[in-house]
């Protein structure tokens, strides 16, 4: 058994549990929580990906680790326009929530 | 007894994780996503990732949290749970159905070919020609530069769009309300201590890139917190987002990043292709540039959008 299976099968849970806030927190800031748990799932599967090309010295494969880091930057910019949308969607609407009633 | 370890700092990950999700309140669930992101850093350094570890500390806990923490502290008037929650048959079927693609996961990983494909060997081979030590930043500012030169766009597109959000009136004018601390306060004095270091650890963390884990992603992360951190405490103002400095400041990187890339065509024959001699010069000249601008963009997507006036 390689060392990395618990980090994979931990990615594996992390992407359900993220997927379950998703569908069932009705606050549009806890979606985008449990959406960056999703993100968090796959970078982590990603590394696990990795760490089973290591060769020639090196711990992982370096190109998925660099691919996880600009996902990381773009995860980060992703999550700041939502928010920003949803502070605007609060100041428009005076309420937190996504029902149109 | 490694095992073990890695087995701990799972079930720690799944639990914050758990507590991210499951948490009454929102702000509760944002500080355990801060903390998720640090455990999950750990688990980074185990996978022998530390140039992801020290990202994920910076930006996935670090930058989201506190944008998180002060998007949760303004909704916290609007939080509306009563009536909104929903059905036990919805959530119930939702835990199948996520429940089922955990498990289709688990098995992908426990099923996986012996023997991984790896690009590391051709990684390794031409580290040398680049002048590089660290093979992630070679990656990303070589092999993958594309990669790289794209995401910064992407980033420069993302402000757009945010500052797009403000009303018609405050276009052009300051990210956030004046901070005014008093000159005893807490938060000032800890800025004035911290913020001088922070941008020396920025650098630092920014210059070993080459040889070390860091690079201009984490750096520049470094450089944008302390730029926060001042702007809340009171010592500096942020800038209207109609300066033409800082207009620059923002596209300095990606306009040097995109002539290195065009000027790749008449020394090498390619797109962001690097002639041998002087591949590590022309990767510095890129990645100065590229730092500043990431640092800044970084600031103003946490800041948000305007929310003054422009003063004429």
């Amino acid at each position: 058994m390689s060392a990395a299976i618990p980090y994979g099968l931990c990615s594996a849970v992390l992407v359900g549990l993220g997927l379950f806030g998703l569908i069932t927190h009705p606050q549009p800031l806890r979606k985008i929580l449990a959406f960056n748990l999703i993100g968090s799932g796959v970078f982590l599967l990603f590394g696990v990906i990795a760490r089973r090309g290591a060769a020639v010295g090196f711990g992982g494969d370096p190109v998925p680790q660099a691919l996880v880091i600009t996902g990381l930057v773009v995860a980060f910019a992703g999550t700041a326009l939502a928010v920003a949308l949803l502070l605007r969607l609060v100041d428009e609407t005076r309420r937190g929530t996504l029902r149109d009633e | 007894m490694a095992l073990a370890f890695d087995i701990v700092l799972v079930l720690l990950i799944l639990g914050v994780a758990t507590w991210t999700i499951s948490a009454r309140d929102t702000f509760a669930a944002v500080v355990g996503f801060i903390g998720f992101g640090l455990v999950l850093a750990l688990a980074w350094v185990c996978l022998a990732a530390p140039d992801v570890a020290l990202t994920e500390a910076a930006i996935g806990s670090g930058l989201t949290g506190g944008l998180l923490v002060g998007a949760s502290a303004r909704l916290r008037r609007t939080e509306t749970t009563s009536g909104e929650t929903p059905s036990i048959s919805l959530r119930l079927s939702a835990g199948v159905v996520c429940t089922f693609i955990s498990a289709g996961l688990a098995a992908i990983v426990l099923e996986l070919p012996g023997k991984a494909p790896t690009l590391a060997p051709q990684v390794a081979a031409n580290l040398a020609m680049i002048g590089l030590d660290n093979p992630v930043t070679a990656v990303l500012m070589a092999y993958r530069a594309v990669d790289t030169l794209l995401e910064v766009v992407v980033l420069l597109l993302v402000l757009g769009g945010i500052w797009s959000l403000a009303p018609d009136h405050l276009w052009g004018g300051s990210p956030g309300s004046r901070h005014l601390a008093g000159p005893d306060g807490v938060l000032p004095f800890v800025a004035q201590l911290l913020v001088p270091v922070g941008i020396l650890v920025g650098i630092h963390i920014f210059w070993i890139g080459s040889v070390a884990p860091g690079g201009e992603f984490q750096g520049a992360t470094i450089l944008a917190a302390m730029w926060i951190l001042a702007t809340m405490a009171g010592l500096v103002d942020m800038p209207a987002v109609s300066r033409r400095w800082l207009r620059l400041l923002l596209v300095a990187g990606s306009a040097v990043f995109f002539a290195v890339g065009f000027a790749g065509f008449a020394m090498a024959g390619a797109f962001l292709a690097y002639p041998e001699a002087y591949a590590k010069l022309l990767i510095l000249i890129i990645e100065i540039p590229l730092t500043l601008s990431i640092a800044a963009t970084l600031a103003l997507l946490v800041a948000g959008p305007p929310e003054r006036a422009p003063q004429e």
